[in-house]
């Protein structure tokens, strides 16, 4: 009987492990070059992670004031990078409060 | 997914980032080709400003659009005292702004931010010093709304062009089928202020080939413009508007004042914004003295000494803001390219407006 619940327990454990992994966060990564997002769109899963490279020779900054996703990474200069985990579902507008021009949508699905 | 393919995932993935890094760097090595500092050379056509005048879908002015928009724009019945029109504040005889450090509104009250230019404004994405307003349409009606401005508010304005038996038939010609209602008084006035156009200045045609239209200290002053090394003013003015439409502080005095404007902050209220003002356009800007958004400097070797400060108050400043390794004869430079980027005064032609109706 002992080893029947270990044996269950035991694959238990090992089925969660790999259910685990499979709906393990992805990070995606999103470049600031020619004063633009290198990508205006992108789609993401609920807990993934964006880093976002700045390729100018001068400072860029990210933020968003969307309610599905409120931050402000600050500002950083060329080479640089700053990462964040959108942990709900939602569209989020992504700015350069430096230049407004640089806009992109991330929609977060569940 | 087995655990090994996770794994080959996560490795394909840390793969393509690198890999997408590598490209990043060929193609910055790629674009970074030299300027070439010779009239008409292709190097410096990114400097040229579009033929093409960008437009709202529902407003391509005509003439009888442009026409009406000059009329509405310098007619000052549009102002609760019959005594100012937009004209007032972006006046032709001073670059389209009014040669004051900060605008006068109603009943002479004294504003807080000089009034800009509105050369080239069409090409813009935001409009304002604080870019609250997204076109020159949506714009056009601000300061007749604000009490601190024209004063007379949208049910003035229209009330007195409904009242105008001439107004009424121009409003008709230019916008058939469509009421006289503050939609079509902004996007007249919009229409008429996109002609105000800057692109044949002695830099423009330098830049197409005339070999004579710039002095060699004048070409000296735009490699110091946009070297980052020395004038670093590329980084923000840049091509071809000599803007970026972003939003900067600077580092002026006025900042240090209690309670300064926050400019930009209160529309955005993002940290890096606070006394944050957007980057004017550089084009004829010769004639519109004082310079910055609070008038502070008078001339333009006045504006160039305040940025090899690196910005006067440190607070709050830009990070793309940095002290300046200029000797007196590059400052002297630098103002002479800026001279180049302004055309020779023309003589301007008012409307006849429409007769009042009492």
């Amino acid at each position: 009987m002992a080893l029947r619940v270990k044996t269950f327990s035991f694959t238990f454990c090992f089925l969660s492990l790999l259910m685990s992994i499979q709906a393990v966060a992805e990070d995606h990564v999103v470049g600031q070059k020619d004063k633009a997002f290198t990508k205006q769109t992108l789609e993401i899963q609920k807990g993934d992670t964006v880093e976002f490279i700045n390729q100018d020779p001068f400072f860029h900054n990210v933020f968003s004031l969307s309610d599905a996703k409120l931050f402000d990474l600050g500002s950083f200069p060329k080479g640089e990078s700053r990462k964040i985990t959108f942990d709900a579902a939602g569209e989020v507008e992504v700015e350069c409060a430096i230049h407004p021009d640089m806009l992109m949508t991330i929609t977060v699905k569940e | 997914m087995s655990i090994f393919n996770y794994n080959g995932k996560k490795t394909l993935l840390i793969m393509s980032h690198f890999f997408a890094l590598i490209m990043v760097g060929l193609f910055q090595t790629a674009q970074s080709k030299e300027l070439v500092f010779k009239a008409g050379n292709d190097s410096l056509k990114h400097w040229l400003m579009p033929k093409k005048i960008p437009h709202a879908e529902n407003n391509i002015p005509t003439q009888a659009r442009i026409e009406l928009g000059k009329k509405l724009f310098f007619d000052p019945r549009l102002s609760k005292d019959n005594n100012m029109s937009c004209a007032t504040c972006h006046n032709p005889m001073f670059g389209w702004s009014d040669g004051l450090a900060t605008a006068k509104g109603f009943k002479s009250k004294q504003l807080n931010r000089a009034s800009p230019t509105i050369v080239n404004t069409v090409f813009q994405t935001l409009q304002m010093w604080d870019g609250r307003k997204k076109d020159l349409a949506d714009q056009a009606l601000g300061p007749m709304m604000s009490p601190d401005e024209m004063n007379i508010g949208i049910d003035g304005a229209v009330h007195f062009l409904q009242g105008n038996q001439h107004y009424i038939k121009l409003f008709n010609q230019a916008y058939p089928n469509e009421p006289v209602n503050e939609k079509t008084l902004a996007k007249a006035i919009a229409s008429f202020e996109s002609t105000i156009i800057s692109d044949n200045s002695p830099f423009d045609r330098w830049v197409r080939g005339d070999k004579k239209a710039m002095t060699a200290q004048q070409i000296n002053g735009f490699k110091l413009f946009v070297d980052p090394n020395k004038g670093n003013c590329e980084v923000c003015h840049s091509a071809p508007n000599f803007t970026d439409n972003g939003f900067n502080n600077i580092g002026l005095a006025s900042h240090g004042n209690e309670n300064p404007d926050l400019g930009r902050y209160a529309i955005k209220p993002i940290k890096i914004l606070r006394g944050a003002f957007k980057t004017p356009t550089l084009r004829e800007v010769v004639h519109t003295a004082p310079y910055f958004h609070d008038g502070s400097a008078k001339t333009l070797e006045e504006v160039i000494a305040h940025y090899v400060t690196g910005g006067v108050v440190k607070q709050d400043l830009s990070p793309n803001m940095k002290p300046l390794s200029l000797t007196p004869q590059e400052q002297a430079d630098l103002v002479a390219f800026l001279q180049a980027l302004s055309t020779p005064a023309e003589e301007f032609t008012l409307p006849i407006l429409p007769k009042s109706e009492f």
